[in-house]
């Protein structure tokens, strides 16, 4: 360990504070699960199990769709990065809030109105049922994947390093317990236990960010450009801290990684299957575009808060402590929380507590809805639609999906296990560039363009994943850099970390190569079915 | 009804909207990621205390989100729900 040692590891040592840290999460943990067990008790039919009965309200859907989408990695990363890199950490914010207006203009309504259970009803409702479904299904589970195993290598970082755990077992362990507990979730809560789960800890991770904004103004008399001037000087950098290109301005390639970057972030939101499969919990396409209003203002504010947590990092905390602690700087939320309430004071110790406890809320509610997402696509999509060909009653379709849970949390906690010391943020951009090459295409196809084909949807959805995967295995994310989850070996020759400057362009244009070299005709009627019901809600589920 | 005057008055209304605001809202996105890329010297430039471009053309990015989710959400409740509350319940009745 560096001399500089770590407060926050030294603070998490401190065995009265580790108390307190597990009492919170304990707390936490033992609440979700009475919600779980009581939405469980409420959960019947199928309706109920995917769709949380299609009860909630625009706004309560509107905090789980923001509990469900503000991560691990928006709450510990974009607090890191702008810490670590100042301005560049913010495009993460800007582009995570923008995306919204894709989602809220041309996906919500219709996708509510369209679909009943997955993103594959939609995507699947003009075409060929069974190869459609069958795509559909993949993408979502891979997409679904790569942002789960983000969050549970992030996961493992935080709670090891606040509990002053360091052992590999030990962090194997936590890896576990976190998955363990997401397969309860999903598979006695279902939709409305996850539901719950996402709105309780969406207000926690507001009320958290709130008190430390607040705390950070103070320090320096609700003078913003004081505390700018403040980061920029104490992070050594001085003004460039405050501009562009700290990150990103190195070289002409890394600048075509920012761009990137930008787009993946922008058109991947609309495409996140966990985010999507929200729009079926409330009654009507009204509902669901209230969802998002509320959505994009409460994520909206969340965002503006992590330039205060960011550049207060900066300006309160050494920046060797906050490498030290985390080189990717997961860690600097914590340890302002640590920092604003006095490193040996009872008062940091429960900041710290506190803001810990968030942090561990937001995992476990972001994982749960990635579960259910996955579980879902795969018994309605693949079981219940390709495999039994719509012959399987809700009862089988039900117990599929709980088996698929338990399935995917293994496979998860697995992965997440070998994963536990990769880059979490680059896990999570690459999600969101797989999202908006292989789903949003297809999406907005399906919905606006009257030829689109089965042959456009396939080639669209495999082309689009392919080319986003297979660029990232052969990226500097795999090999050949220091940083690279393999770093003794080099087999990259694809030049960007992120690969959507590329595989977004590629997945619109398949669409439209497949759909146009296929010989068969489009169903007229089901398209003006499809889109009369998208726009009127009539027939909706 | 996907033939008929009042189902393509929806549809126009829908349509002449969220595709060019679209279009706008990420070209405007993409203008100021560009910036940030390559040009480093412009969005450096100061405008109070330690405020530079950069910042400001940031926040400029939220609040033109939250405008246009404002604008959407007026114009829908006035042009698009009423006009599609008409055609479902047509439709329902005819069922």
């Amino acid at each position: 360990m560096s001399p500089v040692q770590h407060t926050l590891l030294a603070a998490g040592e401190a065995s009265e504070h580790r108390t307190l840290i597990v009492t919170l999460f304990a707390v936490f943990v033992a609440a979700t699960l009475v919600i779980t067990v009581r939405a469980g008790r409420q959960t019947k039919d199928a309706a109920d199990f995917y769709a949380g009965g299609r009860q909630f309200t625009g706004f309560q859907n509107g905090l789980a769709v923001s509990g469900d989408y503000m991560s691990a990695a928006s709450f510990l990363g974009i607090a890191g990065a702008i810490a670590l890199f100042g301005y560049d950490g913010f495009l993460y914010s800007i582009g995570f809030l923008v995306a919204w207006l894709v989602a809220l203009l041309l996906v919500a309504e219709p996708l509510r109105n369209s679909g009943r259970y997955t993103m594959g009803d939609v995507l699947a409702y003009r075409m060929r049922q069974r190869p459609v479904r069958t795509a559909a299904g993949t993408s979502t589970i891979v997409v679904s994947i790569f942002y789960l195993l983000a969050q549970m290598a992030g996961a493992g970082v935080l709670v090891s390093l606040l509990l002053g755990i360091t052992s590999d077992g030990g962090k194997i362990g936590i890896v576990a317990l976190v998955g363990v507990l997401m397969i309860v979730y999903v598979t006695i809560g279902g939709m409305k236990g996850t539901t719950w789960v996402q709105m309780v800890k969406a207000v926690l991770l507001i009320i958290g960010a709130l008190l430390l904004t607040f705390l950070v103004l103070l320090k320096f008399d609700f003078n913003v450009s004081e505390l700018l001037g403040r980061a920029a000087d104490h992070s050594g950098k001085g003004s460039a801290f405050l501009e562009p290109g700290l990150k990103y301005g190195a070289t002409g390639t890394t600048k075509l990684d920012f761009l990137s970057l930008g787009i993946a972030l922008v058109l991947g939101t609309a495409g996140l299957p966990h985010i999507l499969i929200r729009f079926y919990t409330v009654p009507t396409a009204k509902a669901a575009r209230k969802s998002v209003l509320w959505a994009i203002g409460l994520i909206g504010t969340f965002y503006l808060m992590t330039l205060a947590l960011g550049f207060g990092a900066a300006a309160l905390i050494e920046p060797d402590e906050i490498i030290s602690s985390n080189k990717a700087g997961n860690t600097a939320a914590p340890l302002l929380a640590l920092h604003l309430g006095g490193v040996d004071s009872d008062w940091g110790a429960v900041l710290l507590a506190t803001i810990s406890a968030v942090a561990f809320a937001t995992i476990l509610a972001v994982v749960a809805g990635l579960t259910l997402a996955s579980s879902s696509s795969f018994a309605h999509d693949i079981y219940a639609n390709v495999i039994k060909k719509g012959q399987a009653t809700e009862k089988q379709e039900i117990g599929a999906a709980r088996w698929a849970t338990v399935g995917i949390g293994a496979v998860s906690i697995l992965l997440g296990a070998l994963a536990r010391d990769l880059n979490v943020a680059g896990l999570v951009a690459l999600a969101f560039a797989v999202a908006a090459s292989a789903n949003l295409p297809t999406i907005l196809y399906s919905l606006f363009w009257k030829r689109f084909t089965t042959a456009g949807a396939l080639w669209s959805i495999y082309g689009g994943l392919v080319t986003a995967v297979g660029l990232v295995l052969f990226s500097p994310v795999v090999s050949g850099k220091p940083t690279s989850m393999f770093p003794g070996v080099d087999f990259h020759w694809f030049p960007l970390e992120n690969p959507g400057l590329i595989s977004i362009p590629v997945g619109f244009l398949l669409g439209v190569v497949g759909t146009l070299l296929s010989k068969e005709t489009p169903d007229a009627g089901k398209y003006a079915e499809l889109e009369v019901r998208s726009l009127t809600g009539t027939g909706a589920h | 009804m996907q033939q008929s005057a009042e189902f393509g008055e929806l549809r126009r209304a829908h349509r002449s909207f969220a595709f060019p605001v679209t279009i706008a809202f990420i070209a405007w996105y993409l203008l100021y990621v560009l910036l940030s890329n390559y040009a480093g010297g412009f969005m450096g430039t100061k405008v109070a205390g330690h405020v530079n471009v950069a910042l400001v053309l940031g926040l400029a990015q939220f609040l033109t989100t939250f405008l246009i989710a404002w604008w959407y959400a007026r114009r829908a409740a006035a042009r698009l729900d009423p006009r599609a509350e008409a055609i479902k319940s047509r439709m329902e009745a005819g069922a």
